[in-house]
C-alpha cells in the first residue's frame, strides 16, 4: 500500500528555461520541498504554499498551483474532510494545525458598513484639523472630585483621581504571541514597533528575552496557566499584566509548545529544560471561580506595586456574563478573543468549530457592562480577525476600546497564511526557532513594515473618523448609531444593536 | 475620610512596634492591602526581621517580595496566596495557611508549623515550602525546575486528590504523619496525573488507583535516599522533628515515565 491516499495539495511548476540554476528556491524553502540536481527538483508533496521560493526566485520561473485532482462532487464530504479521514486512519492523532479558523462561517464585519456626514454635519479634514487617537487603557474611575487650586481653577483631590491607565497613542495594540511560537526576532520586531508607535507589544505565556527590557513600558506581560518564565521580576517590568485564561483560536484548552521548539534561549525565557514539552494547563489550577480570579488579579496587583491587570478570553456563548464577572473581579481590562483569532498550534476541530464572532463577543459586552453601570470600571479589548482599519473602526464603534492584531502584524512582517505556524519551519522565519530561519527576520527592518502597518492604519482611521464628522475615537466609541448592517438576519442585527441600512 | 471597613476588615495602618531587630505588626483586623504596604514599607526602610502578629487570613503576605535576608514571622492564621511571585525570603506561619502558598514562588523559604490549604506550590520554580501537618487538594501542580533553580514542597501529614498533577520540575514529598485524618489514604487520587518532570516521594507505599497514567511507582533507592534525605533533615530541623522517625519508613518514588507524554498524540495538518 502507498505510505498515504493524500495526493498533494499543491504542484510546484518551474519553467526551467528560464531557470537560472541558483539554487536560491532550494535554500530559501523551510519545507525541503526542493531537491537540487542539476536543476532543482520540487516534492509537491512538502509544499506549504508559502510563496517563498516564489518571492526570491530571481528569474521568476515558479509557479506555485492548486493540484487540479478532481474530487467526486460531494458538497457533504469535502475533499479536506476526506483527507482528514485519511490522514487519521493514518495516524491515529489529533489533527493539528494553526492560525485562524478559514472556514467560511459569516464574516460579520463584512456585513457592517460605516456613516458618513453630508450637508448638514459636515465631515472634517484629518490632514488639516486635529484628529485624536489616543486612548487610555485601563478603568476609569466612577466620578473624579477636584477642588480649587487657589487660583481660580480646579486640580484631582487627593484620593479622587484616575486610576492608573496605559497610554496608547492609537487603539491598535498586538496579541500575546509567545517568544517559542514566535521568533525572537519577531518579538523584537514587535517590541520595537510597540516603543515607536506609542503602543503595546504583549509577551504572551512564554516570558520576557531580556533583549527585550529596554522597550518594557511598552510591553504587556502574560500570566497564563503554565506561568512560564513568570516572576517578581516578569511583573514588575510590564507597562500592564495580562491573566490569559483563554484564546478565540482554542476556547477551553491548554497549549503545548513541543520540546522541539524549547531551545536554549526559549529554555531560559520560560525558566524550563531544553526538549521537555511546555505544557499549559488548559485551566489555571488556582482559579475556579470568580473569586478565585478576585484573588490572582490582586495578587498580581500585590506583586507589581498596582499595575494595571487585564483578563484575555475567548468570546463563548455566555461571554456578557462571564466579562460582567471579570470586571467584578477587579480586571482593568478585559480582553476578548473571538473565535478568528490565530494561534500557533491547536487542534483543527476546536479551532474550526468552538467559540463565536468577536464581533457579537463586543457588542453583547459592551451592552451588559452599560446595564450594570460598570462599564467604566474596565477596558475592552477587541481581537480575532482585525484585519483593516476598517475593522478597527468598526470594533470601536459596537463598544470596544482597543484592537489587538497578531495575524496582522505576522503578515506585515511577511507571513503569507500557510497555517503551518505548528510546524516550526515557517520559511518566512516567523514562527521558528531554527536559527537559519529565524535570521530572516531582521528586527529593525520588522519594526519599520509594522510601524508602517499601524501608522498607516491609524491615518485611515482618522479619513474615517473626518468622515463620520467627529474629531475624536472616544466620539465613535460605542457609537452604533454610525454602523447599519447589510445582509444580516434581524436577530443578529438586534443582538449587535446595529439598525439595517436604510433605517 | 471614614475608615473603610472591606469584609470586616479595616483599612488602617497596622500598629507597629519593635522589638530587638524585629518591626512588628499587629494585624489584629487590619486589611491586606495595609498591613502588606506596611510591610514593603519596613523592608524598604531595611528591616530584616518582621512579625505580623494576630494574623487572621490576611493574604498576599510576602507576595512579590524579593530579599535575600529577611525573614517574616506570621503568628495566627497566614490567608490566601502567602509567598506568592516570592523571591528570597523566609516566611513562617506559627498558626495555619490557607489556600495557594508559595503561588509561583521564585525562590525562598516558607515553614507553616500547622496545616496548609489548596493549590499549594502551584507553578512553583524555587525554594522550599515545609508544611508540618496536612495539605489540601491540587498542591504541587506544575512546578518546574531550571538549572539552579528546583523548588522542594514537603508535606507531613496527608494531601487531597491531584497531588503534583502536571509536574514539570522539582521535588514533592508526602510523609502521611503529621495527620487529623489517620483513616484516610495518604493522597487521593490523581496523584502525578501528567506528570512529565520531577519527582515526587510518599512516605509508605501509595496504591495504582490512586496514581496517574503518566507515572511509574517504584521503590526509593539509594540514590533516591541521598537526594531526599538532606531535605527531611532540613525539613526536620525547620519544625523540630525527628528525622530518625521520618526515615523509619522505606519511601516510594512517583516519577514520569516521558518528558513528552503528549509527543505523539497529535497528526499535523
Amino acid at each position: 500500500m502507498p505510505a498515504t491516499f493524500i495526493q498533494p495539495e499543491f504542484r510546484v511548476k518551474i519553467d526551467y528555461d528560464k531557470c537560472h540554476k541558483c539554487g536560491r528556491c532550494v535554500q530559501q524553502c523551510g519545507w525541503g520541498v526542493y531537491d537540487f540536481n542539476e536543476r532543482p527538483i520540487p516534492h509537491d508533496e512538502k509544499c506549504r504554499a508559502c510563496h517563498r521560493c516564489v518571492t526570491f526566485c530571481p528569474a521568476h520561473c515558479i509557479t506555485i498551483e492548486r493540484n487540479p485532482l478532481a474530487y467526486r462532487d460531494n458538497d457533504n464530504w469535502s475533499a479536506s474532510l476526506r483527507k482528514a479521514v485519511w490522514k487519521q486512519a493514518e495516524t491515529g492523532g489529533v489533527l493539528l494545525t494553526s492560525m485562524g479558523n478559514p472556514q467560511p462561517y459569516p464574516r460579520i464585519f463584512d456585513h457592517l458598513l460605516l456613516d458618513a456626514c453630508q450637508v448638514t454635519n459636515p465631515s472634517i479634514d484629518p490632514l488639516r484639523e486635529p484628529m485624536e487617537l489616543r486612548t487610555y487603557l485601563g478603568r476609569k474611575p466612577d466620578a473624579v472630585k477636584v477642588e480649587p487650586d487657589g487660583a481660580g481653577g480646579f486640580r484631582l483631590a487627593e484620593g479622587g483621581g484616575m486610576s492608573r491607565n496605559v497610554e496608547l497613542a492609537t487603539p491598535i495594540i498586538f496579541s500575546p504571541m509567545s517568544y517559542g511560537s514566535v521568533s525572537l526576532n519577531v518579538h523584537k520586531s514587535l517590541a520595537m514597533a510597540a516603543e515607536r508607535c506609542g503602543i503595546l507589544m504583549n509577551t504572551g505565556e512564554g516570558g520576557l528575552h531580556e533583549d527585550l527590557y529596554p522597550y518594557q513600558d511598552h510591553v504587556i506581560v502574560q500570566v497564563a496557566s503554565g506561568r512560564f518564565g513568570v516572576g517578581p521580576d516578569y511583573l514588575k517590568r510590564g507597562a500592564a499584566i495580562e491573566i490569559k485564561i483563554g484564546q478565540g483560536a482554542k476556547p477551553g484548552i491548554g497549549g503545548h509548545l513541543p520540546g522541539e521548539k524549547i531551545n536554549k534561549e526559549v529554555s531560559s525565557t520560560r525558566m524550563i529544560p531544553q526538549g521537555t514539552d511546555a505544557i499549559s494547563p488548559a485551566p489555571h489550577h488556582d482559579i475556579y471561580s470568580i473569586e478565585d480570579l478576585r484573588q490572582l488579579i490582586y495578587a498580581l496587583k500585590e506583586a507589581s506595586g498596582y499595575k494595571p491587570v487585564g483578563v484575555k478570553i475567548a468570546a463563548v456563548h455566555n461571554v456578557a456574563a462571564i466579562a460582567s464577572g471579570i470586571v467584578r473581579a477587579g480586571a482593568d481590562y478585559v480582553y476578548l478573543d473571538g473565535f478568528r483569532g490565530g494561534t500557533g498550534a491547536a487542534p483543527a476541530v476546536i479551532r474550526d468549530h468552538v467559540g463565536i464572532p468577536v464581533e457579537i463577543a463586543i457588542a453583547v459586552v459592551d451592552q451588559r457592562l452599560r446595564e450594570e453601570g460598570i462599564r467604566n470600571q474596565a477596558s475592552i479589548v477587541a481581537a480575532g480577525s482585525i484585519r483593516s482599519s476598517a475593522d478597527v473602526a468598526k470594533a470601536i464603534a459596537l463598544g470596544a476600546d482597543v484592537v489587538a492584531i497578531g495575524t496582522a502584524a505576522l503578515i506585515a512582517l511577511g507571513c503569507h497564511v500557510c497555517q503551518s505556524c505548528h510546524t516550526g519551519n515557517c520559511s518566512w522565519g516567523i514562527t521558528t526557532q531554527k536559527p537559519e530561519l529565524t535570521r530572516r527576520i531582521d528586527p529593525e527592518w520588522g519594526a519599520e513594515r509594522v510601524s508602517n502597518l499601524i501608522n498607516a492604519w491609524s491615518h485611515e482611521l482618522q479619513e474615517i473618523l473626518g468622515a463620520l464628522g467627529v474629531n475624536a475615537i472616544e466620539s465613535l466609541r460605542g457609537s452604533r448609531e454610525r454602523l447599519r448592517s447589510i445582509g444580516l438576519d434581524e436577530q443578529t442585527s438586534r443582538i449587535l444593536g446595529v439598525k439595517p441600512a436604510g433605517m | 475620610m471614614p475608615i473603610q471597613v472591606i469584609e470586616g476588615y479595616r483599612q488602617v495602618e497596622p500598629a507597629r512596634r519593635t522589638e530587638g531587630d524585629a518591626v512588628v505588626f499587629d494585624a489584629n483586623g487590619v486589611y491586606y492591602q495595609q498591613l502588606n504596604d506596611a510591610i514593603r514599607a519596613a523592608v524598604e526602610a531595611g528591616a530584616k526581621r518582621i512579625v505580623v502578629e494576630n494574623a487572621n487570613g490576611q493574604r498576599y503576605i510576602g507576595a512579590g517580595l524579593q530579599a535575600k535576608d529577611l525573614t517574616i514571622e506570621v503568628r495566627g492564621t497566614a490567608g490566601n496566596d502567602l509567598a506568592a511571585f516570592m523571591d528570597g525570603p523566609k516566611v513562617e506561619v506559627f498558626g495555619n495557611a490557607q489556600d495557594g502558598v508559595g503561588n509561583t514562588m521564585a525562590s525562598g523559604t516558607v515553614v507553616v508549623h500547622g496545616d496548609a490549604g489548596d493549590v499549594l506550590g502551584y507553578g512553583m520554580r524555587g525554594g522550599r515550602v515545609f508544611v508540618r501537618g496536612d495539605v489540601g487538594y491540587r498542591v504541587g501542580i506544575h512546578m518546574k525546575a531550571y538549572e539552579g533553580l528546583v523548588p522542594i514542597v514537603v508535606c507531613g501529614g496527608k494531601a487531597r486528590d491531584f497531588f503534583g498533577e502536571y509536574m514539570a520540575g522539582g521535588m514533592l514529598v508526602l510523609l502521611g504523619m503529621n495527620t487529623q485524618f489517620p483513616d484516610d489514604p495518604v493522597a487521593g487520587g490523581f496523584l502525578g496525573t501528567g506528570m512529565h518532570g520531577g519527582v515526587i516521594y510518599v512516605r509508605g507505599a501509595v496504591e495504582p488507583w490512586q496514581c496517574g497514567k503518566e507515572v511509574g511507582v517504584s521503590e526509593a533507592e539509594e540514590a533516591d535516599m541521598a537526594a531526599l534525605t538532606p531535605v527531611l533533615d532540613e525539613y526536620c530541623a525547620s519544625l523540630g522533628l525527628d528525622l530518625a522517625e521520618v526515615l523509619s519508613e522505606p519511601f516510594t518514588r512517583i516519577a514520569p515515565v516521558s518528558h513528552r507524554p503528549y509527543g505523539k498524540l497529535y497528526a499535523y495538518l
